[in-house]
């Protein structure tokens, strides 16, 4: 806190005013990074067959967005600009790998399941493209906000594919955790240990859904849907 | 011999059967946004295959002579994998990048921010990160990486002529651009679902 308190002094203070909840709720829609930005869309796609790894992964952006920004906002001043791509990918490297060990000591098995896709949050676009494109010239509050949003945004995204490719996938939902609930169709062997739903037996998983592919087909949904709704967000080109 | 074969086995597994941004949607990124044209793709494409072949072997041997406990060093340095990596990638693509602006400015202004930005291809670094937990030796991570390279191009090319016709289709207006190329990708993913799980040294001992 001591760095954000120095940041109160001289940029102005740590107010969340209309400005500042703009910072996190745009990302969330009309400058959604997936859908709009597109940027992040790599690394965890493959992960998003089920709904409990996408949240870890969600919950990883979140925190190595953030204080990457925090990071190197603080820093901005004093990185000459020929080295900054190297700056950015040794702070980002060093929260990731703090992500890993965590992972690694209280939750091995999922670090085992998500395997190379933490590593691979380091070159997850929207990370870098934040920092470049507002940490680099923002006061370390707002770009402490900034990536924040940004991480939330990506997070809504990749829940929402994971929901859809997981209940029409696997028929179930939070499969690994305790809440697992198998919601739909046959029992599976996957993860979790129920004979047959309670709900529509008849139902046949859809091993579509369970290919990385289907969350291309999601995503395009979503930007249909969404630029539908936000005309002004579609492609002029 | 043997090691011929299985340069080759790896290769064509890296390449096609089990193709990084079709099979595994790794370095998306630039992919859905340099696509547009054959002629820029075409640019990068070749790129990331430098990039990718050079990376790998060069990673490999920090992996076993560097981080491992039986290296150089002795001490077990594997958490300071990504950094050294992705340094490693830093510099290779800022080598090509000096390489690209000498012999083809004009390749150069059209790939723009995206030359830098192989950097952050999750290729690159997914395909190290796939090389140390496969646990592959010198030869085959110099196949895997070369491999890799050449899929990535080849699937970025075939978007791109894609990309090409279908702007002069009656696409509805908010599937424009983006969402199409999403849903080319997606489709493409499926085609080459169907060759995921062909072992080519299998075809190799039927014969």
């Amino acid at each position: 806190m001591a760095e954000t308190a120095v940041a109160k002094k001289k940029e102005g203070g740590l107010a969340f005013g209309k400005k500042e909840r703009r910072l996190i709720v745009d990302p969330l829609n009309e400058n959604n990074p997936i859908t709009v930005q597109v940027l992040g869309i790599c690394s965890a796609l493959a992960v998003t067959s089920l709904i409990f790894p996408s949240l870890v992964i969600s919950i990883a952006v979140v925190f190595v967005c953030a204080f990457s920004s925090l990071t190197i906002s603080l820093m901005r001043k004093y990185i000459p600009n020929s080295v900054r791509m190297i700056v950015m990918l040794v702070v980002i490297a060093a929260l990731v790998t703090i992500v890993e060990l965590f992972l690694k000591a209280f939750s091995f098995t999922v670090y085992k399941q998500l395997s190379v896709y933490i590593g691979l949050i380091i070159t997850n676009c929207i990370v870098m493209g934040r920092l470049e494109a507002f940490a680099m010239a923002n006061d370390p509050w707002r770009s402490f906000l900034d990536g924040i949003g940004n991480g939330l945004g990506y997070g809504a995204i990749l829940l929402i594919i994971a929901f859809f490719r997981e209940l029409l996938g696997k028929g179930t939902l939070f499969a690994g955790t305790p809440l697992a609930l198998n919601i739909i169709g046959a029992g599976n062997d996957y993860l979790i240990n129920t004979e047959t739903s309670f709900l529509f037996g008849w139902y046949v998983n859809n091993n579509l859904m369970v290919m990385p592919a289907a969350a291309m087909f999601i995503i395009a949904i979503l930007i249909w849907i969404q630029r539908a709704r936000f005309p002004k967000l579609v492609d002029v080109s | 011999m043997l090691l011929l074969d299985s340069f080759i086995n790896i290769f064509l597994k890296a390449a096609f059967f089990e193709n990084m941004v079709l099979a595994y949607f790794l370095g998306m990124c630039s992919f859905l946004a340099v696509s547009k044209s054959v002629k820029t793709a075409f640019g990068l494409g070749l790129a990331v295959i430098f990039v990718l072949g050079f990376t790998m072997p060069i990673n490999w041997l920090i992996t076993t002579y560097l981080l491992s406990d039986t290296g150089i060093l002795g001490i077990d340095l594997t958490f300071l994998r990504f950094i050294l990596f992705i340094a490693v990638i830093a510099s290779m693509v800022q080598l090509v990048e000096m390489v690209i602006e000498k012999f083809s400015p004009s390749l150069y202004t059209s790939l723009g921010i995206f030359l830098p930005l192989i950097t952050v291809n999750c290729a690159i670094l997914g395909g190290s990160l796939f090389m140390v937990a496969r646990e592959y030796n010198f030869t085959e991570s110099v196949a895997f990486g070369l491999g890799g390279g050449f899929g990535w191009f080849l699937a970025i090319l075939a978007l791109a002529a894609i990309r090409e016709k279908i702007k002069y289709s009656a696409v509805p207006a908010p599937l424009r651009g983006l969402g199409m190329a999403f849903l080319i990708t997606g489709l493409m993913g499926v085609a080459f679902m169907s060759l995921m799980g062909i072992d080519p040294a299998a075809l190799a001992g039927a014969k």
